[in-house]
């Protein structure tokens, strides 16, 4: 049923298409930044970076729309869950519209290094994963489907795998070859900020289970990034 | 945080001792059946709201628990409403002593036409035969409960009507107090109010649920949110649904409740 008051409908409306609007621009920055690391493309780079400027302003917009309409408006109940969730998913694709930047950035500092096509594999792999995820819980959000979001959620824990074996696998080239330090630790770094995306995607999961059901998860997020306590023996010689 | 905010409400509420309890009342004008087998318990130091659409019988609800629908004819009620485990709709107990345990206060202000002093002395002189000195102390003390002491102390003696609306308000507060009650009714107390004297009432209903169970019908979503510890939903006679405030308000259960919390219909 929609609001006695129309304007309240459209506010509520038009930050939703903003957070979409948002969504798709993450989305295409997340794509747009491993295209261009694959490619070793630094014009597709130089776009995404400007195309940061765009996300910022629209998470401003969403932020102050929000305040503007709980000052207004006083929303309850799913209403407000809608303006909490707006703000608090903005903020996810704000952080992951910076974090396709950063790789961006990479790419225009690994012009010129020494290049192995095989040291892409393993980022460019798990990014398709993410990518998969960002969108199902951007559909998620969209169809307010609370069991997708979920298992967007659960499946984070295959993420955390990939990038801990990644981590293994970029250290081993590294000893084999001090030639690729650089490429391998700006890879390194590329593939931490995929692995962040993928849990600013777990994020929104939670959020849109937030919006549906009405209730916080408190289950704790299946984690199990263990580069941190992960080292490679020195191969003998 | 949320979760934990959600929870102390429930708990505020479960570890709650019902005062009183409506269980499955109605109530008829004439042949209207203006309110359809309601149960809801009443916590003590706790403050439950009605909320709902105009006509959906909250203030009838309200106006059984005192019985002052007996002033007029053709109104009638059925169904056990206890307090205390009493059964106050029994018509053998006196409605005079009803009213003195539970007050009531009215959308308007409704200051006797006297001096300020005598709004409060005249309801404790129907129940109490306080010596001067002690009635002195008693309007004092519920002055001073309803934060009007320091506003009135000078002019205790002049007329009741020279004061503003929020200041006529508290008095009829200070009046119901005054008889030491122990459940307190308010009916829609704000809607004829100011801001700022409505932010006062609702401190003072916060204060007050220290002593009393206290009963407010209100119109304004956001006030029974503030306020009120149990919210009640009622619609067409029936109530939909009751629980604790922060549930009924970020995740009610039925759908006519949210249609008509978030401003969808009502």
């Amino acid at each position: 049923m929609a609001h006695i008051v129309t304007a309240f409908e459209n506010e509520l409306r038009d930050i939703n298409r903003k957070v979409a609007e948002m969504g798709g621009l993450a989305e295409k920055s997340v794509v747009d930044s491993i295209d261009a690391l694959i490619k070793r493309d630094t014009i597709l780079a130089q776009r995404v970076i400007a195309a940061d400027t765009r996300l910022d302003q629209l998470q401003r917009e969403i932020e102050s729309d929000s305040i503007t309409l709980i000052a207004k408006r006083q929303p309850l109940a799913v209403d407000l869950r809608e303006v909490v969730s707006a703000i608090r998913i903005c903020n996810d694709l704000e952080r992951i519209g910076d974090l396709s930047k950063n790789t961006a950035k990479r790419v225009l500092a690994l012009k010129g290094e020494y290049q192995a096509a095989a040291l892409l594999r393993g980022v460019e792999h798990m990014s398709e994963i993410v990518l998969e995820q960002l969108k199902e819980v951007l559909d998620a959000f969209g169809a307010r489907d609370a069991d997708r979001a979920m298992a967007v959620w659960k499946r984070d824990g295959a993420v955390d795998d990939l990038y801990t074996s990644l981590f293994r696998e970029l250290l081993t080239y590294m000893m084999e070859d001090p030639r690729q330090i650089t490429m391998c630790t700006h890879l390194l770094f590329a593939a931490k900020n995929v692995e962040r995306i993928g849990d600013h995607a777990t994020n929104i999961a939670e959020t849109v289970h937030y919006l549906v059901v009405g209730e916080q998860l408190v289950d704790e997020r299946p984690k199990s990034d263990a580069s941190s306590m992960t080292s490679v023996a020195y191969p003998k010689a | 945080m949320a979760n934990f905010a959600v929870n102390a409400a429930a708990d505020s509420l479960s570890n709650a001792k019902p005062k009183m309890d409506i269980k499955d009342v109605s109530f008829f004008y004439n042949d209207n059946k203006a309110l359809k087998n309601i149960t809801l318990p009443l916590y003590e130091q706790r403050v439950t709201a009605l909320i709902g659409p105009s006509g959906c019988g909250k203030s009838t609800l309200l106006r059984i628990l005192n019985r002052i629908y007996e002033l007029y004819p053709g109104q009638r009620a059925e169904g056990v409403i206890t307090l205390d485990g009493e059964n106050i709709l029994d018509p053998k107990l006196d409605a005079n002593l009803l009213r003195s345990k539970v007050g009531m206060v009215f959308q308007k202000p409704t200051p006797f036409p006297m001096t300020i002093y005598d709004n409060i002395a005249f309801g404790v002189r129907l129940y109490m035969k306080p010596s001067r000195g002690e009635m002195d102390e008693i309007v004092e003390s519920s002055l001073t409960r309803t934060a009007l002491w320091n506003e009135v102390k000078d002019r205790l003696h002049t007329s009741a009507l020279g004061l503003s609306g929020g200041q006529q308000q508290r008095l009829c507060i200070a009046r119901t107090v005054a008889i030491k009650p122990e459940v307190v009714l308010f009916d829609e107390p704000t809607s004829a109010l100011d801001p700022i004297s409505t932010a006062k009432i609702e401190e003072l209903i916060d204060e007050l649920k220290r002593d009393f169970t206290i009963v407010i019908v209100t119109h304004n979503m956001q006030q029974a949110a503030r306020v009120a510890d149990q919210t009640a939903f009622m619609y067409l006679g029936d109530l939909i649904e009751a629980g604790p405030t922060t549930s009924m308000f970020s995740n009610p259960k039925d759908n006519r409740t949210l249609d008509y919390i978030t401003g969808r219909f009502g």
